[in-house]
């Protein structure tokens, strides 16, 4: 048993856990450490694979910033607030479990199926990455696809976070001027319509 | 490189994968829900990460990258809308937004 493997057998019991220990945690707070727990475990496994880069935005972007988001959210709403744990569609948790296991043996025949597919048509063979890697080193790799191949897709994630930056001011600024304006004023703005 | 078979890594992915399919049709709380739709593009993330190794080529982990910004900006908006729901309603639950519903 090499080393890999036994840092894979540990991504893959911690990822897995903790994931299914999100399903089963209660509380809001918990279930966001939990996936802090998957995440970080997913970042060692693309260092397993190569992906530098991508393991350290990972854990800075993922873990970091977005679960910070998630946590501030959570704690702005109640932490002590319950689920509601009464299911109002009858037999739908009993029915989302076996779909769920359904799926889960479809994508396994998927990938067992479809990997040979791809490993198949490939040229270069796995030592490929691990040239790429070592010779230009991961980040100029990633930067040079991305600014020449993937350069138009780049500038529309910029669009996008522009729209979604705008969006959130839209939706914040409608509940401030909703809490600003008192029900007398209102009624005195429909008056004066009328 | 790692010598562990891709196919395992594949395994991990659509695994996780699942589990958030699951998570997000079992639970209740808008937030609790928001966590599992990311938990399911960690899955996606590793399973590009694991094509990338495959095909001994960079675009996968250029796709994560684009997975990342895509998933940034659905959670800022999400949760804005969460929130605003919240002020409306002091409830979170998903079955309380049933307004639209005939």
């Amino acid at each position: 048993m090499t080393i890999d493997q036994l840092v894979f057998g540990v991504v893959f019991v911690v990822a897995l856990g903790a994931s299914i220990a999100m399903l089963l945690a209660p509380n809001a707070v918990h279930v966001a450490l939990f996936l802090v727990a998957t995440q970080i475990a997913l970042a060692l496994a693309f260092l397993l694979q190569g992906a530098f880069f991508i393991a350290a935005i990972q854990v800075i972007v993922y873990a970091g910033a977005i679960m910070v988001l998630f946590l501030f959210v959570v704690m702005l709403l109640g932490v002590d607030r319950r689920e509601a744990l009464v299911e109002p569609l009858r037999g739908q948790r009993p029915l989302a479990v076996g779909l769920g296991a359904l799926l889960a043996v479809l994508v396994m025949y998927v990938a067992n199926t479809g990997a040979e597919l791809v490993t198949g048509a490939q040229a270069g063979g796995q030592g490929t990455l691990a040239s790429l890697n070592r010779d230009p080193g991961n980040v100029v790799v990633i930067a040079r696809a991305m600014f020449s191949r993937y350069l138009l897709p780049f500038e529309i994630t910029s669009v996008l976070l522009v729209v979604a930056i705008v969006g959130v001011m839209a939706l914040a600024r409608r509940i401030g001027t909703a809490e600003v304006t008192s029900p007398a004023a209102t009624r005195r703005d429909e008056e004066a319509a009328a | 490189m790692t010598s562990v078979s891709p196919l395992y890594f594949l395994a991990l992915a659509g695994l996780l994968f699942t589990v958030g399919v699951v998570g997000a049709l079992v639970r209740r709380n808008a937030i609790v829900i928001f966590m599992f739709i990311e938990l399911m593009l960690n899955g996606v993330n590793l399973a590009f990460v694991t094509f990338a190794r495959m095909q001994g080529r960079i675009d996968g982990q250029v796709l994560v990258f684009f997975v990342l910004v895509v998933a940034a900006a659905e959670v800022v908006v999400g949760l804005a809308i969460i929130v605003t729901i919240f002020r409306r309603r002091a409830s979170a639950n998903v079955d309380d937004a049933s307004l639209l519903k005939w």
